[in-house]
């Protein structure tokens, strides 16, 4: 008991919280450093899909930069893609072009800024703050998916199956429409209605509600997705369409791009560094389709893409990762056709497939043609199309652009209408990957930009410094103050307010939170703030001193404030979490910055203040504080 | 204690109603505002479109209007943003035209008049239902928190402080407001994001006056509650200034040097933190005052604890002080005999 009490007053602290300061410290100090080496210009190739890197694309990728005589700052390969420095954009630019020309499709050619933390701060894992779009320029869309479409879509694509069902089962029926969030099957009378409403239960049992209505004029059956079956419609379309825009960003050749669902039916997209936002759109907003078609086994596919002539009656196609096919030019059956599409795993090979159901009039097209042609191959041909806006001759021509890939060329083993699999694919992610395509080029709900935020490089170079500007004036006019009130004291919170900066920074880096503007000036308001904890403390210890000792001061000044400090700092921290939970990009930075902020200065307002002061007076007879 | 202070002791709750009175007007004057002028909405609410554009030299703005009128775009607002190379265009949702395909052919539209080229700065575009779903979210936002305060002080305190202190929030939220109503400085995320932040500011004032009422009730044997508080607020005052003044100098700083964008941003946070200074004593305090907040009030639940609490950091501090006395003297008796070695 003594023992405790004469710590107390002596008001020293025990060595394991300066050894917790010093290695917070010196933790900041290192977390934070990343910051001050700002980028180099960089341009990163990775792999298109399906396609993997190896030493033979290094030593292609190293011939091409060593001729064209650009001066490579360094390259890393990571991750399975490279990463080239250069020391000026200039080389920067020369080497994006010239790769993107000789690598082609196989590759995601793009600008990059590269962090300059040097090797050993790395190796640590110390890296810089991550920039919003605001601070680096780039676009911010905000895509929404016709989800009535997509389940709208998934109604005609039960229409046809249960059409079939009806007739398999010899039941007789007038009509089956879509209509109103329901597919209303109509019959003459009520015995066949009633034996469809059985057939159709049975059949589709799970997936729709089969509800008989006797009342109308025609007897008729209403069918209804269930909830859940819905929300699956939904989930996939949202999946569809992200896959898509993956892809299709791939030809942007953009760095960093995010693509992320929000809410249950939105997706952000974000592409840092991109300026030319009327190709974005034009890029995110084309359409895709699908075609079947026969491969021309007869005639050489590589011979054909030498001489730029194909066989009669054939075309020339090319495999994502430029290999080349010869396909026969009439189309077997195309994306409109294409009713489902999903992966699965061969039961009898236990490789991964994909199965593909058509609607009536393409199964029949299919059975036509796999009657004559077992043993040969068939190839689907995902096809894109989208309009350009070229300037040529100083005038805007309006061009549109398709590319024509194949996805997938299989051997038909035998005879199939509107049933049939895929099989013989390398691993269930591929499958996956080829189920997706295909559900994109046939059945991808629509989707619009409903929300659009581009920054030039120029407005986000000077966010920055404006930025940085009122965080420094704001920091020094702060630091002013306190002296000016506090004298030593004020020091010793100017010293913890320094650390409480180094740290919120630190933190930042090291969460890879996104700093936004509106997340800067959360942290000049934290600076501001944040000596609120040592104005209370410090206001407390002159009120002490007026009839307590010195050491008793400053003890009873921070113990009696700290109740205080905790209960204000809660409140604040209140609202910053209901911030974060409503607000949308910005407005989440300002709310993380806030937080972080005034989680860091209790530590370094409190502690850190109290450790230094007890350095300085703890344990020592003192006639007169200077505060 | 007591005596020493009270002297010179500001009599700010004797001002109470007076200060009501000013409340009152400004609430009103706020209302008025809100009502005759409404809130000058950015894009992020009202959907639309805003595009920044910036001119190699100073640009007319007649010229900039009637080039987006030859393109069509009569109802289109034109106007300089910071500087006069820099226009800001904002054009409202149209119906059937809920295209991002908009900023280009304004681009074009600008880009066909100029010579030099113009360079694109900033574009937003929202459409009309995400702005309705960010108003509501906001609406929401600002709700909740209020309702968490509620939550939070009601716990922590008491109900009467848990409303005082709501009552405050609100003062300082439709003030706030109603200075943007009469500005007309536009009313976009990042102000809603700012008054948020007020909220938290202005309760973390109300809050330290708070903790010192209570404390105050609890060691302080007599007194009126109106004596308690104004006691309190006096003892805060220093610190309340103090506070305030370090928060508005980054805000200044912020309000001048952080650029257009943040400019509605700071001076949200400006009128709040000046507002919830002044609310966090007239406001908070004096409801709570007025709904009959006690001594007894604030010791029911724990008032035995409270008063042995209160007996024993009395105790603490005066063996506390003892000792620092005792080892004075013995610092100085080993002081001296170094000095007489």
């Amino acid at each position: 008991m003594f023992q405790t009490q004469q710590k107390v007053i002596a008001n020293r602290y025990p060595a394991w919280k300066y050894l917790l300061l010093v290695v917070v410290t010196v933790i900041g100090l290192i977390y934070a450093m990343p910051n001050l080496f700002g980028d180099d210009p960089a341009v990163q190739v990775s792999p298109a899909k399906s396609v993997t890197f190896d030493e033979d694309t290094r030593q292609q990728i190293d011939q091409i930069l060593t001729q064209a005589n650009l001066a490579v700052k360094s390259s890393e390969f990571a991750e399975g893609r490279f990463l080239i420095r250069f020391d000026n954009t200039e080389d920067q630019l020369k080497a994006k072009s010239l790769l993107k020309d000789a690598l082609g499709r196989s590759a995601v050619v793009a600008l990059n800024l590269a962090p300059a933390t040097p090797e050993f701060l790395r190796a640590m894992g110390a890296q810089p703050m991550y920039l919003g779009l605001d601070l680096r320029g780039g676009v911010h869309f905000l895509m929404d998916v016709d989800m009535d479409a997509a389940v709208e879509k998934a109604y005609l694509r039960y229409e046809d199956e249960v059409k079939g069902a009806l007739r398999e089962n010899k039941v007789r029926y007038l009509s089956a429409d879509y209509e109103n969030e329901q597919l209303l099957v109509k019959f003459r009378d009520v015995d066949s209605m009633q034996a469809g409403q059985k057939v159709l239960q049975n059949q589709f049992g799970e997936e729709l509600k089969a509800v008989a209505n006797q009342e109308t004029a025609t007897p008729l059956v209403a069918l209804k997705l269930s909830p859940s079956s819905i929300a699956e419609t939904k989930k996939f379309a949202l999946q569809q369409n992200i896959t898509t825009l993956r892809n299709r960003i791939n030809e942007l050749g953009v760095a960093e791009p995010v693509i992320q669902q929000q809410g249950e039916r939105r997706i952000v997209v974000q592409l840092p560094g991109v300026q030319d936002t009327a190709r974005a759109k034009e890029i995110l907003g084309a359409t895709a389709t699908l075609e079947f078609r026969l491969v021309e086994e007869r005639g050489d596919p590589y011979r054909a893409e030498e001489t730029g002539y194909a066989p009669h009656g054939a075309k020339l196609y090319k495999f994502r990762d430029g290999t080349p096919l010869l396909l026969q030019r009439s189309v077997i059956v195309s994306g409109e056709n294409v009713i489902n599409a999903q992966s699965g795993i061969d039961p009898e090979q236990g490789s991964a497939m994909v199965n593909v159901t058509l609607d009536g009039a393409g199964g029949r097209k299919m059975l036509a043609t796999t009657k004559k042609n077992v043993g040969n191959r068939m190839a689907v041909v995902y096809i894109e199309n989208r309009v350009e806006t070229i300037e040529q001759n100083g005038e805007k021509l309006k061009k549109r652009i398709t590319t024509k890939d194949v996805i997938n060329a299989a051997v038909i083993r035998g005879q199939f209408a509107n049933r049939f699999q895929i099989t013989g694919l390398d691993s269930p992610q591929e499958a996956q990957d080829l189920a997706l395509l295909l559900r994109a080029g046939a059945l991808a709900a629509p989707m619009e930009i409903v929300e659009e935020r581009t920054v030039g490089p120029s407005l986000g170079q000077e966010n920055i410094d404006q930025g940085f500007m009122s965080v420094i004036v704001g920091f020094i006019l702060v630091l002013i103050v306190m002296v000016w009130r506090y004298k030593t004291f004020g020091m010793v919170a100017n010293l913890a307010l320094t650390l409480n900066l180094v740290i919120i920074v630190a933190v930042l880096s090291m969460l890879q939170a996104t700093l936004t503007l509106p997340g800067i000036a959360g942290i000049v308001l934290t600076v501001g703030m944040a000596v609120d904890a040592n104005v209370l403390i410090f206001e407390r210890i002159r009120e002490e001193l007026k009839n307590s000792s010195i050491q008793t001061a400053i003890y009873a000044g921070y113990e009696k404030a700290f109740v205080t400090i905790a209960d204000a700092n809660i409140t604040t921290l209140l609202a910053a979490i209901v911030l974060f939970s409503f607000g949308t990009g910005p407005i989440k930075g300002f709310a993380i910055t806030l937080s972080i902020g005034i989680l860091t200065s209790m530590f370094t307002a409190i502690l850190g203040t109290r450790a230094i002061i007890n350095l300085m007076y703890g344990n020592k007879r003192v006639e007169k504080l200077s505060i | 204690m007591s005596e020493t202070t009270m002297e010179k002791q500001i009599n700010f709750m004797g001002q109470r109603h007076l200060a009501m009175a000013l409340s009152l007007l400004m609430i009103v004057g706020s209302f008025v505002g809100l009502w005759m002028k409404g809130l000058n909405f950015g894009i992020d609410f009202t959907g639309g479109t805003l595009i920044e554009v910036a001119y190699p030299q100073a640009v007319d703005l007649k010229e900039v209007r009637s080039d987006l009128a030859n393109a069509g775009y009569d109802e289109a607002v034109a106007q300089h943003f910071g500087s006069a190379t820099d226009v800001l265009i904002r054009i409202a949702p149209r119906e059937g035209l809920n295209s991002a395909q908009l900023s280009n052919q304004v681009m074009d539209a600008l880009k066909a008049s100029t010579e030099n080229g113009i360079e694109l700065r900033r574009v937003e575009f929202v459409g009309p239902q995400v702005g309705d779903e960010l108003t509501e979210d906001g609406a929401l936002a600002v709700l909740y928190a209020l309702i968490g305060v509620l939550i939070y002080v009601a716990l922590r305190f008491e109900w009467r402080f848990s409303v005082g202190s709501v009552a405050a929030l609100i003062h300082d939220v439709i003030i706030t407001l109603g200075v943007f109503a009469w500005t007309q400085v536009q009313f976009d995320l990042t102000v809603l994001a700012a008054i948020l932040a007020v909220i938290g500011y202005s309760l973390n004032d109300t809050i330290v006056v708070f903790d010192r009422v209570r404390e105050n009730f609890r060691t302080m044997r007599e007194g009126e509650p109106v004596e308690v508080t104004n006691v309190a607020v006096n003892q805060m005052l220093a610190r309340t200034i103090m506070t305030s003044l370090t928060t508005l100098l980054v805000l200044l700083a912020l309000f001048f040097l952080g650029g257009e964008i943040i400019y509605g941003f700071a001076l949200a946070l400006i009128v709040g933190v000046v507002v919830g200074t002044y609310s966090s004593t007239y406001v908070a305090s004096a409801v709570a005052l007025m709904l009959g907040v006690s001594k007894e009030d604030l010791m029911k639940a724990p008032k035995e604890e409270g008063d042995k609490e209160a007996e024993e950091a009395e105790l603490q501090r005066i063996f506390l002080e003892q000792e620092a006395r005792r080892e004075a003297r013995e610092i100085a008796k080993a002081q001296r005999q170094n000095a007489e070695e």
